[in-house]
């Protein structure tokens, strides 16, 4: 009962919530009257005209290009890395520094010399957006591998699973959470630090049209851009990890 | 089926920071005969654990040879935990068809969810289910894999006497009908009476084999108490020396 009213509410909760956020913007751009804080309707007016002018889309599609690319490549090395850190105690003690350090390098240190020492190229641009996400994946995955029941696994070999079997049905369940939280806070970093490799060394994408608006203060156009993209990640949040969060945990009481 | 001979002439754990060499198991041998059912008595902490892990391929690090039938090889294995260690994210089905060849015949498993009366919640995740119902599966599960040897290590320990009383009675139906070589471990000596064709009384740790009884109640007066207890009786007086192993 108390579940299913929760339930009901959440959405209307949701919509009313975006309607004061815009009630507010309203209110406050008609009280400062600003050319720097926009009304709604001259954002929704840009970003009318940048989507039938082919612009946003445009930009908008190679920068999530960029986005699946180095997310990819990032999940499934950090994950491979993790859960061999997680395995192997030795392997761990000998680059737990390397990762310390990796951490710690600002996202703008990579990029800067990923494009000094490769060019300005797309393949340096993915591979510094790559360097500064892996490290993440491979923490929280070694963190899961470290906590895999050690029980099941003697099962698991008691009953001759074999490699395959052992890692889908014993190894992958387990990881699974740790892999969805790198996977959101992946997403959230990784197109963060792909706006400003674009704004570095890129001559298309968000992050260079936004460099292009900073020039021309054009404050409408930068939240035009911000909002298609947010809702972009937003759509991926509600139409691909909540499913997926929701089948694979389909088994808890 | 064969024969199986356990020869295990030292199991030592190394020392650790505080405490010293552990010695668990000193010349301990045992032989199983074809569709025998055993049970290993012994004192909580004799290292009878640490027997069935070494029987299961799960420890290497000893001392000895375990055979099957004349050669040397590691048997095939069906192992009953102390905590059923099923999936919680496959069903009960899924479970046991995991430890199957993937072309078993489905009323193969049919057969088996039968015997022990849990074919209605087979498509259920295991944490919907009882711990009697999970210990049971986790007993499919061992018998689905018709295993040389079937090691069970105190299956019905924390569970209430009526359903630990039920589920043995249908683990006995089922050894029946298959009768695998079972080597069971327990401390409970009515549990023991009541399951076993040979009783194997063992030793503090370093452990080793004290006596080997054979239970001379017929199988279809197993389930009752008065002449188990009047068998436990017997033994008490015949081998005082067992009191102190309980």
């Amino acid at each position: 009962m108390q579940k299913t009213l929760t339930r009901k509410l959440i959405p209307g909760a949701a919509s009313l919530s975006v309607l004061v956020f815009l009630g507010l913007w309203q209110i406050l751009a008609m009280v400062l009257h600003s050319s720097n804080l926009p009304l709604p309707e001259n954002v929704a007016r840009v970003f009318w005209q940048a989507c039938v002018s082919g612009e946003l889309p445009y930009h908008l599609g190679v920068t999530l290009l960029r986005l699946v690319v180095s997310f990819v490549i990032a999940m499934s090395l950090g994950c491979a890395i993790g859960i061999l850190l997680g395995r192997h105690k030795k392997l761990d003690a000998f680059f737990d520094n390397w990762l310390v350090i990796f951490l710690n390098v600002p996202a703008l240190v990579t990029i800067i010399l990923c494009y000094v020492w490769f060019g300005l190229v797309e393949s340096a641009a993915i591979l510094a957006v790559v360097i500064n996400k892996l490290p993440n994946v491979v923490v929280t995955v070694r963190e899961g591998t470290r906590t895999l029941d050690q029980d099941l696994l003697e099962m698991a070999r008691c009953y001759r699973f074999g490699k395959r079997k052992t890692f889908v049905h014993v190894i992958w369940p387990q990881l699974h959470p740790f892999v969805m939280a790198a996977t959101r806070s992946g997403l959230a970093l990784i197109w963060k630090i792909i706006l400003v490799v674009e704004l570095l060394g890129r001559s298309n994408g968000m992050g260079y049209q936004l460099h292009l608006f900073f020039q021309m203060f054009d404050v409408a156009g930068i939240f035009a851009y911000t909002i298609a993209f947010v809702s972009v990640i937003q759509l991926f949040e509600v139409l691909v990890l909540k499913p997926l969060d929701k089948k694979s945990q389909r088994w808890r009481r | 089926m064969t024969t199986v001979d356990i020869n295990i002439d030292s199991k030592t754990y190394p020392a650790k920071s505080r405490a010293g060499e552990h010695q668990a198991i000193a010349d301990f041998t045992l032989s199983l005969n074809p569709g025998e059912f055993v049970c290993l008595v012994g004192p909580s902490g004799c290292g009878k654990t640490t027997l069935l892990n070494i029987i299961a391929g799960l420890d290497n690090d000893y001392q000895g040879r375990i055979s099957v039938g004349q050669q040397y090889a590691s048997p095939k294995i069906g192992y009953v935990f102390q905590n059923p260690r099923l999936l919680p994210w496959r069903t009960v089905r899924e479970n046991i068809e995991l430890v199957l060849p993937d072309a078993t015949d489905p009323a193969y498993l049919d057969a088996l969810f039968d015997v022990m009366q849990l074919s209605h919640v087979q498509h259920a995740y295991p944490e919907r289910l009882s711990l009697g119902m999970s210990r049971r599966v986790a007993i499919i599960r061992a018998f689905a894999v018709n295993p040389d040897v079937l090691l069970m290590d105190e299956p019905f320990v924390s569970l209430d006497a009526p359903t630990a009383r039920q589920v043995r009675e249908l683990l006995i139906t089922l050894w029946r009908q298959r009768p695998h070589t079972v080597l069971f471990v327990t401390h409970d000596l009515r549990e023991a009476i009541a399951l076993a064709d040979r009783l194997v009384f063992l030793s503090a740790a370093p452990m080793w084999v004290v006596s080997e009884i054979d239970v001379t109640i017929a199988r279809n007066e197993r389930e009752d108490e008065a002449k188990v207890e009047a068998f436990r009786q017997r033994l008490l007086n015949d081998y005082p020396a067992i009191k102190t192993l309980l």
